[in-house]
């Protein structure tokens, strides 16, 4: 009968009105600054730079490949190269970025920066408070602002956060298998090149660098 | 003859006067509003209540509104360029000046304007729903029947743009 | 010492006007009752406001505004005090002085209206024995503002907005008239005093208010219905919903001239829930016989508030009308209710007292109600569509 919708209609909205004063369901609002509401484990915000151990500096994992820089849609990324290197976590002398900066006013939250990076070293953090009444440049984190721990980094995305250690610590044993083997055959060989490099001294100058090589590595 | 009626009469023939002087046609539809109104405070100020209110209810409540529509409906809100005047004054002259003086002949004529009056009737709504309703009632049926032809009329010429434009 | 109270404002009225001579008194009195409804009713506005936006809030699952003071009750003053300060921003192509004059006309239009509404005993500002007319031809000056409004911007979109706004008014304006007319035959005049005061009797407790005959029913809901038209109310706001012209007629309009327009169709519902209350609701008078120790006046403005808490719950509640679903429901569905409303409250008036008249008229008016609904709300079958190209 006409009017039948209408008047059920009244009575939910009714229903509606009662019911925000006493069910919580009825109202779900968060009263925004004083509470908030936790965010999932798949939040992303804005790129931070992952670092190994208690020293930013040292324990930096990205080696300034500039891979990030150059897949960044909307090019918020500028990285200068060091002159010089460093060790990096494993050990092996890498360079490193003398200059990383990320522009958060133009950063996109895409996550392609995370993706293509090959060292695990820039992943998304979840902060979004970052308000600043600074407009010339208090938006353009520099390197020491963006580098955050692996502790951080475990405590916010904590399941990314294992899988990849677990995955750098697989490549790690790998790594070292991989010299240990290495260095027992170029052992093996240093004891049979000196019998053989007598005949055959043109090979030897390009055999002998290689086992000084992987003997560092 | 009171300051107000002299007041009324004055915002009356000013509206009056706006509606015809004004360039902008709406603005004058406007005027005309204000000279209706004028005349609805005159016929309160006759006590005549029914009347002054039946006045605002229809002319500014329904005829401003379908002189306006149709201002806008047809051309006649482009501002014209050339003056209001007319090019021979004389003819509208004349013209004003005898209906000017039929209208005094008649009023000067009229019962109402005798001097020895001294107590107007006293008219309530009751007694206008009873005259409409005894003694008025073949004329009210006939407006009535003339205004639901309008109506028809309208509806059938809208009806027919319709159809037209199919 | 109950009449005292009842008469409170009267009698402050008289005591003030008393320092004045004698021949001042009657315009004094008067001047003292504008003050009054001018005091009043913008604060009721305000009030309103806040009850719409929190309330609208709570129906949507949401709080209303509740930051600006405890549970957000400063709400109004900080808007009101944010379109004062806004820019008033005139079109330079735009009329100016009807562009002005427009808020004004509708402000002074709604203010006038409540000069015949009986607000308490012996409260009623100017007693008129055609209060109704006047209430009625007031209003309808109301819609000439809205077309100012929208001319004058000279913007095509306002424009269109206040013709819709007119066509709809001017459509409801009828059933809204024929609806009234059968309580003013009930009661035999058309002064709003008299008409409250043929409601102030009661029978066994009850009173004997004209919402509780069957034609007396009927003809609130269709009022009802009318006045949200008349006020451009949801769901018939498709004149100033703002998804959908702007905010048609008053699109143009910032600053202190918008807030012109929102208080005069507030304190316009005001008005008009007023009347409502008045021809329908039995005015000022109690529900019961028991509880007529409270001030009348009490029970006028709770009459009101509770009209506009239905406003407002219908609002929350139905979604918007279309222009041609608006005209239809009008003139083929509202009107002839009204006008077999009329009928119908006449079958009353000439059959005895006792259960037949309630039987008949009640059954009268249900089968039309349900016939009108089938007949005059049938689906349109949109034929092929034809289009119509430019040459």
């Amino acid at each position: 009968m006409l009017g039948e919708g209408i008047l059920k209609g009244l009575g939910e909205t009714a229903r509606n009105f009662a019911g925000s004063f006493v069910s919580a369901e009825r109202l779900t609002t968060v009263q925004y600054p004083e509470e908030r509401i936790a965010p999932i484990e798949a939040t992303r915000d804005f790129p931070f730079l992952v670092y190994d151990g208690t020293d930013w500096e040292a324990g930096m994992r990205c080696v300034a490949c500039q891979i990030c820089e150059k897949e960044c849609p909307p090019k918020c990324i500028y990285i200068v190269k060091s002159t010089d290197k460093k060790p990096d976590a494993l050990g092996k002398p890498q360079i490193y970025p003398a200059r990383f900066d990320i522009d958060i006013s133009v950063c996109m939250s895409c996550q392609i920066c995370v993706e293509v990076c090959p060292f695990e070293a820039i992943k998304m953090d979840t902060e979004f408070e970052l308000s600043t009444a600074d407009r010339f440049g208090g938006l353009l984190y520099d390197k020491k602002e963006l580098s955050k721990s692996n502790e951080h980094f475990h405590k916010i995305h904590p399941t990314e956060a294992a899988e990849v250690d677990a995955r750098l610590a697989e490549e790690k044993v790998k790594a070292d298998a991989k010299a240990k083997a290495a260095a027992t055959a170029a052992a093996a060989k240093a004891a049979a090149a000196p019998v053989a490099a007598k005949p055959a001294s043109p090979p030897a100058s390009s055999v002998v660098p290689a086992p000084e090589g992987e003997k560092k590595g | 003859m009171s300051v107000v009626f002299y007041l009324i009469a004055g915002l009356s023939v000013a509206g009056a006067l706006a509606a015809v002087l004004l360039k902008n046609t709406v603005h004058c539809a406007l005027a005309v509003t204000v000279a209706f109104a004028g005349l609805a405070l005159m016929f309160l100020e006759l006590d005549a209540q029914f009347a002054g209110f039946a006045q605002i209810l229809i002319y500014i409540g329904a005829v401003a509104i379908l002189v306006v529509f149709a201002i806008l409906l047809t051309r006649g809100s482009d501002t014209p360029t050339d003056t209001v005047f007319s090019k021979k004054p004389i003819v509208g002259l004349v013209t004003a000046a005898g209906i000017f003086a039929i209208f005094g002949w008649a009023i000067l004529h009229s019962a109402q304007f005798l001097p020895h009056q001294t107590a107007t009737p006293s008219v309530t709504v009751m007694d206008i729903g009873n005259a409409l309703m005894g003694r008025y009632v073949l004329p009210l049926e006939i407006v009535a029947l003339l205004l639901t032809a309008a109506l028809i009329g309208a509806v059938i010429v809208a009806m027919h743009e319709k159809a037209g434009a199919k | 010492m109950i009449e005292k109270v009842d008469q409170i404002f009267v009698i402050l009225g008289h005591w003030l006007v008393s320092f004045l001579p004698s021949t001042l008194q009657p315009a004094a009195m008067v001047l003292l009752g504008v003050i009054a409804i001018i005091a009043t009713f913008p604060a009721l506005f305000a009030l309103t406001v806040l009850l719409e936006r929190k309330g609208l809030g709570r129906m949507q699952n949401r709080y209303g505004p509740n930051r600006v003071g405890p549970y957000g009750l400063f709400q109004p003053i900080a808007d009101g005090l944010k379109s004062l300060t806004k820019e008033d921003i005139v079109p330079l192509s735009a009329d100016a002085v009807v562009h002005f004059l427009a808020p004004v006309l509708l402000v002074v239009v709604v203010f006038m209206g409540y000069a015949v509404l009986p607000i308490g005993r012996n409260m009623t500002l100017v007693n008129m024995d055609a209060g109704l007319l006047f209430f009625f031809a007031i209003g309808a000056s109301s819609e000439l503002s809205v077309f100012m409004a929208g001319w004058s911007s000279r913007n095509k979109y306002s424009l269109l907005g206040a013709m819709r706004a007119v066509a709809q008014m001017i459509s409801y304006e009828v059933p809204l008239l024929m609806s009234s007319v059968a309580v003013v035959m009930m009661t035999g005049s058309l002064s709003l005093g008299k008409i409250v005061d043929a409601q102030n009797q009661y029978t066994h407790g009850l009173p004997h208010w004209y919402i509780f005959t069957p034609w007396g029913f009927a003809g609130f809901i269709l009022f009802a219905i009318a006045a949200t038209a008349e006020t451009n109310r949801s769901p018939f706001d498709l004149p100033e919903g703002e998804s959908e012209l702007v905010a048609g007629y008053f699109t143009e309009y910032s600053g202190f001239k918008f807030a012109l327009f929102f208080l005069g169709e507030y304190v316009g519902m005001m008005g008009i829930s007023g009347l409502g209350t008045t021809l329908f609701l039995g005015g000022y008078s109690a529900p019961f016989e028991v509880l007529g120790f409270v001030p009348s006046w009490i029970w006028f403005f709770s009459k009101i508030m509770l009209s506009m808490c239905v406003f407002i719950w219908v609002r929350g509640t139905l979604p918007r009308l279309r222009q041609d679903q608006l005209m239809n429901f009008a003139w083929k569905f509202v009107l002839p209710l009204t006008l077999l409303n009329v009928m119908v409250a006449g079958l009353w008036r000439f059959m005895g007292d006792g259960w037949l008249r309630w039987a008949v008229c009640s059954a009268i008016l249900l089968l039309a109600y349900v016939t009108m609904a089938r007949l005059g709300m049938r689906k349109e079958h949109f034929g092929p569509r034809s289009y119509r190209y430019a040459e």
